[in-house]
C-alpha cells in the first residue's frame, strides 16, 4: 500500500522568544514492510545539524532557530510503500539489547491494578508462548480502556489511565508497556502514523502503539487502541521508553513565553 | 561510599607500627612527631586551617551531601606508602581502570562478555544506569570513563581490597593537590629529608587525557571546558580549581549552546567551538532534550552533537553502569575476560542476595555482615550487622526477604589505621584511599590519592558527613 503523509505542527508564541532548539525524531527508517519513497521535514529559517541514527535505529536531527521567533512550523510531507508483516519488525538496524526495555518509567510504572490486569490476562497461560501472552495482554488493555479523547493529557501515567478506564492511544500504549513489564516482556513505546480506516473506527492519524519483544520473532507492534497488530496501514517513525522519551519533537525555547500548539495530520492511501 | 565495617581497632593493621615495630617508610616521621613541641603543632594546625580557608576548600566529597561551606578537617600526619607498595597498587589500579573501560565499550557495542555468559545480561541491560541513548555509539578511543576513582582499603601489609569503583565524576582530587601544597608550605624540611614523589603533574595529565579524547572532527588544539552545575554544588570549588590549573574555561550550561553540528561557548569575542567537555553534572541533567526535560543545568541538544561525533563528553554518558554495586562483583571477571590477566587487586567478597544460596547465607550471618543497597550510596539503607541490635537485624531481614535483588552483603573488614593527631597526642585512626586514574590515549596515575580518615576513635566511617577528615598521601620516590 502506498501511503502519503502531510503533518504540520505549528507553535505560536504569545511573545517572540530569543531562540529555539528542537530534537526531531520525525523521519521513518526503512525496514521490512516499510520503504520510504520520499520524506521531507521543513522548517522555515531552520539551522539543521547533528543528524544521526541512534541506537534504537531512529533518525534524529537537531533544529535550531535563532531569535526572535514568534512561530515555528514543522511541516512533514512523505510517501511510504507498506506491506503487512503481521506486526513483526524485521530489517530494522538497532543496537539496543531488548532487555534494556524491561525497565519502567514514571509514566509506565505498574501499580497494583495494572499488575492485577496482567495476572488476570495471563491466567492459564503460564506456559504459553510469548506471542500468545502478548496478545492476551494487548486484548486486556483494549478491554480495560475505552477510547475517549480529552479524558487524559500528555503526562497522564499508565496507572492513572487504567484507573480512569478511558484514554487515547498514548494511554493504551503505556498501560500495555506497564502490563508487559509485569509479565517480564520487554516493551517500548512507538510513534508513527495510521491510515484512516474505512469502517469508521475512531483513530488518530498521528498515532502511537507499543512493541513487545517476543522470543523467536523479535519486536512485534501491538495497537490496543485498534485491537490489532500493526499492518500496512501503519508507518513506524520512532521509539522510546514512554511517550515523553519517544516524543517526535522535544524542544526548548529561550526566553520562554506561552505557546499555542496546532497540529494537522492527514494520512491517505495514494491514488494509483 | 566509605568503609563501613565493624572490626575492632586492636585487630587492625597499623601502617606505622606493625606489631609494635616501626615500619620503614615512617622512620623519619617518628622523629618529626617526637620532636615537635605541642605549641608548634597547635600553631601549624591553625595555619593549615587558615590556608584551607584562604584557598576556599570547603566542600564535601561527592554524594555525601552536607554543608558546602564547612571546612573538611585536615590531619597533618601524612600517610606513607613505599615505592614497592605503590608499584603494586599502581599496576592493580590501572588494570582495573582498563578493564572497566573495556567493559563499557563492549556492553554499548556487541556485549561479548554477556554473550559469553561471563556476566548475567539482566545485571547489565536492566540496570537503570545502562544508557539506552548511547547504545551503539563509540566515543573517541573507545574510552567511557576518563577519570576512574577507585576506593581502596587495606587490611594488612600485603592485603588491599577495592571497596568500590567510581566511573562517573569522582571528586576529591583537589584535596590530594591542596593537602600536598599545604604540607610543603608548613613542613619544607620533611620534603628535603624524604624523597616524596610529586603529585602536581595531575592537572597536566588530566588536560592531556581530555585532549586525547577530542572528536575526530576537531582539527588542531581542542577547546576544553569544565562544565559545572554552579556555585551551589558542593564540589564547585574543585570544578573551578581544576579549570584554573588546566587553564581552561569553567562554564555552566547556559554558557554553552548547540548550533549546526557543534557545541559553542559564548565569549566576549563571539562564539567559540567546544571540543571536549569535562562535565561534573550527572547524566540525567546533561540535556533536557534527551534526559530529564526539567533540567536547567544542561545544554539543549548536547547529546545529539555528542552522538553525531561533534563533541566529546568526559566521562561519557552511560559510564555509571560500570560502578554499580551489582556489577562490581564481576570486575575480576572483566579483568580476566578483556585483559587475559588475573586481578592484582582483590574485590571484597560479596554475596548477591538475588542468588538464593547467597541470600540464605546472608540471613544466617547477619550479625557479621554489612548489607548494602545495590543502587544506594552514602550509607542510606545499610545494615552494619555487628553494630545493630537484634530487633534492627530482624527488621532488615524482612526487607531482604521481600526484595533480595536490591541487596548485596560483605564481611566486615579490619581496616588499617594510620597515626593521626588527636587531642591527647597521636593515635591510630582508620583510613581508606581514593586514587584517581586517568584513561585516554594512555593510562596514567599520579603517585598519591585522597586518604580519608575516620577521626572518631574506633570509627570505620570515613565519610566527611560523619566525622571524617583527610590526610596527605605520600609515596616514597624510588
Amino acid at each position: 500500500m502506498r501511503l502519503t503523509v502531510r503533518h504540520v505542527t505549528h507553535y505560536r508564541f504569545a511573545a517572540p522568544v530569543r531562540g529555539a532548539v528542537q530534537s526531531h525524531r520525525l523521519i521513518p527508517a526503512d525496514c521490512e514492510g516499510q520503504t520510504i519513497l520520499d520524506w521531507r521535514v521543513e522548517v522555515e529559517g531552520a539551522l539543521w545539524g547533528a543528524a544521526f541514527r541512534d541506537g534504537a535505529g531512529d533518525q534524529v536531527r537537531t533544529m535550531v532557530l535563532r531569535g526572535p521567533v514568534s512561530e515555528i512550523e514543522v511541516a512533514i510531507t512523505g510517501e511510504v510503500e507498506t506491506t503487512d508483516t503481521a506486526g513483526v519488525l524485521r530489517g530494522h538496524r538497532e543496537a539496543v539489547p531488548p532487555l534494556a526495555y524491561r525497565r519502567t518509567t514514571r509514566l509506565t510504572r505498574p501499580d497494583k491494578p495494572i499488575a492485577e490486569l496482567a495476572r488476570a490476562a495471563l491466567e492459564g497461560r503460564e506456559d504459553a508462548a510469548d506471542l500468545d501472552r502478548a496478545h492476551a495482554l494487548a486484548a486486556a488493555v483494549a478491554r480495560a480502556i475505552a477510547y475517549a479523547p480529552g479524558e487524559t493529557h500528555a503526562s497522564t501515567t499508565a496507572a492513572e489511565a487504567l484507573a480512569q478506564g478511558a484514554g487515547v492511544c498514548q494511554d493504551h500504549a503505556q498501560v500495555l508497556i506497564a502490563a508487559a513489564s509485569v509479565a517480564g516482556l520487554p516493551a517500548r513505546y512507538v510513534t508513527g502514523y495510521l491510515n484512516a480506516t474505512e469502517d469508521g473506527t475512531p483513530h488518530e492519524a498521528s498515532h502511537a502503539w507499543a512493541e513487545l519483544h517476543v522470543e523467536g520473532l523479535g519486536w512485534v507492534g501491538f495497537d490496543p487502541a485498534n485491537k490489532c497488530c500493526t499492518n500496512e496501514h501503519y508507518i513506524r517513525v520512532g521509539s522510546g521508553l514512554d511517550a515523553e522519551d519517544a516524543a517526535p519533537i522535544r524542544g526548548v525555547t529561550r526566553g520562554g513565553a506561552d505557546e499555542v500548539l496546532e497540529v494537522t495530520v492527514a494520512v491517505e492511501a495514494a491514488q494509483q | 561510599m566509605g568503609a563501613e565495617t565493624g572490626a575492632a581497632m586492636s585487630e587492625a593493621f597499623n601502617e606505622m607500627y606493625d606489631g609494635g615495630a616501626l615500619r620503614a617508610p615512617y622512620r623519619a616521621l617518628e622523629t618529626w612527631r617526637r620532636t615537635m613541641p605541642a605549641e608548634l603543632r597547635a600553631l601549624k594546625q591553625t595555619e593549615a586551617e587558615a590556608l584551607f580557608r584562604r584557598f576556599g576548600i570547603t566542600f564535601a566529597v561527592y554524594g555525601e551531601g552536607g554543608d558546602p561551606d564547612r571546612l573538611m578537617p585536615f590531619d597533618m600526619f601524612p600517610r606513607v606508602f613505599t615505592a614497592t607498595e605503590w608499584r603494586r597498587l599502581e599496576r592493580g589500579i590501572k588494570q582495573r581502570a582498563r578493564a572497566l573501560n573495556a567493559f563499557l565499550a563492549d556492553i554499548y557495542d556487541r556485549g561479548e562478555i554477556v554473550r559469553a555468559g561471563r556476566i548475567p545480561a539482566g545485571i547489565v541491560y536492566c540496570n537503570e544506569a545502562y544508557e539506552i541513548a548511547v547504545a551503539g555509539h563509540r566515543p573517541p578511543l573507545g574510552v567511557y570513563s576518563h577519570i576512574v576513582g577507585i576506593d581502596i582499603v587495606r587490611t594488612g601489609p600485603e592485603e588491599f581490597y577495592v571497596l568500590e569503583d567510581n566511573c562517573r565524576t569522582p571528586s576529591g582530587v583537589s584535596y590530594m593537590l591542596e593537602n600536598r601544597e599545604i604540607m610543603m608550605r608548613m613542613f619544607p624540611q620533611l620534603f628535603q629529608e624524604m624523597r616524596i614523589a610529586p603529585v602536581d603533574g595531575y592537572a597536566r595529565l588530566l588536560k592531556r587525557t581530555l585532549a586525547s579524547a577530542a572528536p575526530s572532527k576537531c582539527a588542531g588544539d581542542p577547546c576544553i571546558v569544565v562544565l559545572t552545575p554552579g556555585p551551589y554544588n558542593s564540589a564547585y570549588y574543585e570544578h573551578s580549581f581544576l579549570a584554573d590549573l588546566m587553564g581552561v574555561e569553567l562554564v555552566e550550561g547556559q554558557d554553552l549552546f548547540v548550533e549546526g553540528d557543534f557545541v559553542w561557548m559564548r565569549t566576549t569575542e563571539g562564539p567559540q567551538k567546544v571540543d571536549v567537555i569535562y562535565r561534573r553534572i550527572d547524566d540525567a541533567f546533561l540535556d533536557p532534550l534527551c534526559f530529564r526535560p526539567d533540567s536547567a543545568l544542561g545544554v539543549p541538544g548536547l547529546m545529539n552533537v555528542y552522538r553525531s561525533g561533534g563533541v566529546s563528553i568526559c566521562s561519557a554518558p552511560g559510564a555509571g553502569v560500570a560502578d554499580d554495586k551489582a556489577v562490581y562483583v564481576f570486575v575480576p571477571e572483566m579483568i580476566r575476560f578483556y585483559l587475559g590477566e588475573e586481578p592484582l587487586l582483590s574485590n571484597v567478597p560479596t554475596w548477591r542476595c538475588s542468588e538464593p544460596d547467597d541470600l540464605a547465607y546472608v540471613l544466617a550471618h547477619l550479625d557479621e555482615l554489612v548489607v548494602k543497597e545495590v543502587h544506594g550510596s552514602g550509607g542510606y539503607g545499610m545494615l552494619i550487622g555487628p553494630k545493630a541490635d537484634a530487633a534492627t537485624r530482624e527488621a532488615f531481614a524482612a526487607r531482604l526477604r521481600e526484595s533480595p535483588a536490591n541487596y548485596i552483603a560483605q564481611p566486615t573488614l579490619a581496616l588499617s589505621s594510620c597515626p593521626t593527631f588527636v587531642d591527647e597526642g597521636v593515635a591510630p585512626r582508620h583510613v581508606d584511599l581514593r586514587p584517581f586514574c586517568l584513561v585516554g590515549e594512555t593510562v596514567e596515575l599520579v603517585p598519591g590519592g585522597l586518604t580519608r580518615v575516620a577521626l572518631t576513635e574506633g570509627s570505620l566511617v570515613v565519610n566527611s558527613s560523619q566525622g571524617g577528615g583527610v590526610k596527605d598521601t605520600w609515596v616514597i620516590a624510588e
